[in-house]
């Protein structure tokens, strides 16, 4: 049994982690979160020169060719690092979109741009309040143009092109839509995380085209976001032990009643629960990862799973990391409540948790059912 | 990354498989316990005798050294065996802490002599050992016992009781903590014996559990006697000798037994609630989601502890989170099946076959797993200071004397 990172990755994941506590990341998505930009441009390029971006883009299209346990393994360091740049729309939505449904010219167009970081795409399916359906979708192509809005958009306003979900006729259809042409309208949003930026996108007869997957639009846009969920899964897994070994730390070096904090069992106990949700985590996003690495048919179920087990992990660190923290947590100036809004942006941004679990219990049923 | 053997793996694995295919019976279903259950006369003879069949094929206490009957298995080796094993229906409960615990002990600290009088039998199940340590005051404070040790020339008379010893009254030997200076501070005041169950003054009574069974019992000691021979570790350093043991209790310690994740959605898929198969409901389905994240989360991480151990290194200490989210989870899980079954579920039908059964077993079981062995606190505190490095507790009877240190309000 080898269940485990090869030591290459490992190495990796050392890597990325120093290039991200070098170039400052979580100081950089402070900035960006009190500041006026929607992302931070130099860590992005130097995200780019480090070659991430080309991954899992194969050579043909001159990407690295690299596995998908080698992203894995970057997402997790850009979750601990809170890296405000729009690495995930573009890479774990909008490449894999073109990557697993585009034509060979669509990949041309598109993959080499990516790769490079010359483009930046992104993902546009929520619409409302409500969770999007196959009946509820409202974005309607006909021909070659289309109509309709789009909300929360993850890096809406950074993209250069979005893959939007849209009805033609009964079917759902997945099409490619430039953003810096006419006929669709940005609109940067407000949002709990301004960490990450989000947009609405109001489509008028814009011209797009579809990506010409072999299976339907609607199930493509499963595959793409249970893809996506595995690597978001990363990003919050390290995000939930950050926050782990910032409660540690910080209880560690508080005394009150003339002892450090970290020596009561109320505070003990719940690091040690920290340290059970991100272990469990830790496992479904390798078992996430191995069925991400080799399209196994388990993936929907593994993808759920991870999904579902590294939100509950994040979201039990970030808010007990904050409570550990005491009054000192809920102050701005602490870097607690930046893993608290970005652990709420992760956990809703594929869907909620309702959905995943509502999905992955679906799976079960159709495996249960071979 | 992959879940495959390595080559020797393989052929480990297929020695093992084709030795129990030949020898035991497949279970129907993950949760089959196995046959026989514990606890009743002839399941210990049908034990016994299986152990000795192990022993004479060469299968007994794979991680022993051969020269105490063992097999001199490498780790991996042992989970392979652990992983096929428990796809048959394997007679067990007998002899998991004389070969897990007790041997070990002995290894470390025993005569040369001893060693070979003692470990073979019990390698080879003719000669079974149980665990004397918590007593009624002195459970999570384990340290905190005082069953009393008194040297008497060359012999030590023992006085007080032990409680939850498993097994204690057909056992034959049990390893034994006692105090024998009650003036020294808490932990230096303890001896760790090994001693014949049969001796005079050693009464055994059975507890009644919450269950209605009673797999453990008291055991009372009046002047009973041990050649200091019996010894393991020098006088004041039972605790060390203690740690030792507790170390592999530790390890032996895995999964609760009982219905799991696959059995509550079957049960799940077989009964109706408010009109429609209870797996269409939202509440149900978010419940189940949460326990297969559970559980997929314990395999995966037994998985990367195989892993290491596959690599030749030593496991983390991952191991640690399995009894308390296996508890947890199976106590949830024991009322959602009788909940599925509505105000019938509490029902106990006179048959083992009902399906309240599995259910009913796992409400009590799990309230005494997340007991046994390190309650849900104390594995906490193991986590946050062994694995996470915090602080211990303040302690409130450091560096006093243990007859001095409060035990009660009065």
């Amino acid at each position: 049994m080898n269940f485990e990172f090869s030591s290459d990755q490992m190495l990796l994941r050392d890597q990325a982690r120093k290039f991200l506590e070098g170039q400052e990341s979580i100081k950089k998505a402070r900035e960006v979160l009190e500041g006026d930009h929607s992302y931070d441009e130099t860590l992005w390029k130097s995200v780019i020169e480090m070659g991430w971006t080309a991954t899992t883009i194969p050579e043909e299209f001159d990407g690295l060719g690299l596995g998908y346990l080698e992203l894995c393994v970057i997402a997790e360091e850009l979750g601990r690092s809170l890296a405000p740049t729009p690495f995930s729309s573009s890479i774990y939505l909008a490449t894999e979109a073109i990557l697993n449904h585009g034509t060979k010219e669509q990949k041309q167009n598109y993959l080499p741009k990516l790769a490079a970081g010359e483009i930046v795409g992104t993902l546009a399916h929520t619409e409302t309040t409500t969770a999007p359906t196959q009946e509820n979708l409202a974005c309607e192509l006909k021909k070659d143009l289309l109509n309709g809005s789009k909300i929360v958009v993850p890096d809406g306003d950074i993209a250069n092109f979005a893959v939007v979900s849209a009805k033609d006729g009964n079917k759902i259809v997945l099409c490619l839509a430039d953003l810096a042409a006419e006929g669709a309208e940005i609109k940067s949003e407000n949002t709990l995380d301004p960490s990450r930026s989000h947009a609405s996108i109001v489509f008028k007869n814009a011209k797009v085209e579809v990506l010409d997957s072999k299976v339907d639009g609607w199930t493509a846009l499963q595959e793409v976001l249970d893809r996506a969920a595995v690597l978001f899964a990363f990003e919050q897994l390290g995000g939930a032990e950050a926050c782990m070994n910032m409660a540690k730390e910080y209880a560690m070096g508080r005394f009150a009643f003339g002892r450090p904090i970290a020596s009561f069992q109320a505070i003990k106990h719940k690091i040690a629960d920290m340290y059970i949700a991100v272990e469990l985590a830790r496992s479904n996003c390798y078992f996430g990862a191995w069925a991400l690495s080799t399209n196994a048919p388990e993936l929907s179920t593994a993808a759920a799973t991870a999904r579902v087990s590294a939100s509950q992990a994040f979201n039990e660190c970030s808010k007990e990391n904050i409570q550990t923290h005491g009054g000192m947590g809920f102050t701005w100036e602490f870097d607690c409540h930046l893993y608290y809004r970005r652990c709420r942006q992760l956990a809703a941004n594929i869907g909620s948790q309702a959905i995943w679990k509502n999905k992955l219990i679906s799976s079960l049923e159709r495996a249960n059912q071979i | 990354m992959d879940f495959n053997d390595t080559p020797e793996e393989v052929t480990f694995r297929k020695e093992v498989n084709d030795w129990l295919s030949a020898n035991a019976t497949l279970k129907d279903s993950s949760a089959d316990s196995g046959y026989p259950g514990r606890g009743e006369e002839d399941a210990l003879t049908v034990a016994k005798k299986w152990a000795a069949k192990l022993y004479d094929s060469g299968w007994a206490c794979l991680h022993w050294p051969q020269e105490y009957g063992g097999r001199g298995s490498t780790p991996i080796e042992r989970v392979i065996w652990g992983q096929e094993a428990s796809k048959y229906r394997i007679p067990g409960g007998f002899f998991e802490i004389g070969q897990g615990m007790a041997g070990p002990v002995l290894m470390m600290y025993a005569t040369e002599e001893q060693k070979k009088r003692y470990l073979p039998p019990m390698a080879k199940g003719e000669e079974v050992w149980c665990q004397l340590f918590s007593e009624p005051g002195a459970g999570s404070d384990l340290a905190g016992l005082k069953t009393k040790a008194v040297l008497e020339g060359d012999t030590w008379i023992i006085n007080g009781q032990k409680i939850w010893t498993s097994g204690a009254h057909y056992c034959d030997y049990g390893i034994l903590v006692t105090r024998s200076d009650p003036s020294a501070q808490k932990h230096k005041g303890l001896t760790y014996f090994f001693i014949d169950m049969k001796s005079p003054g050693v009464e055994c009574r059975p507890i009644k559990q919450i269950s209605g069974g009673a797999n453990f019992n008291e055991v009372y000691f009046t002047d009973v006697k041990i050649p200091d021979e019996q010894r393991l570790g020098a006088v004041g350093d039972g605790w060390k000798v203690a740690l030792t043991t507790l170390m592999n209790e530790r390890l032996a310690v895995g999964d609760a037994s009982g219905p799991d994740f696959q059995e509550a959605f079957n049960l799940a898929c077989e009964h109706d609630l408010n009109g429609e198969l209870a797996i269409k409901d939202g509440y149900v389905r978010d419940k189940l989601a949460d326990w297969y994240c559970q559980s997929s989360g314990l395999k995966y991480t037994k998985y990367r502890n195989i892993s290491a151990l596959s690599r030749g290194e030593t496991p983390g200490p991952e191991a640690s989170i399995t009894k308390i989210v296996s508890g947890n989870k199976l106590q949830e899980i024991a009322n959602f099946g009788m909940d599925m079954m509505d105000a019938a579920g509490i029902l106990r039908p006179d048959s083992s076959e009902a399906e309240q059964t599995m259910y009913h077993a796992g409400f009590f079981g799990a309230a005494g797993i997340r007991i046994a062995g390190g309650t849900d606190e104390i594995l906490r505190n193991i986590i946050s200071e062994r694995v996470l490095g915090l602080p211990q507790d303040m302690r409130a009877d450091k560096g006093i004397p243990f007859n001095e240190i409060p035990s009660s309000n009065k």
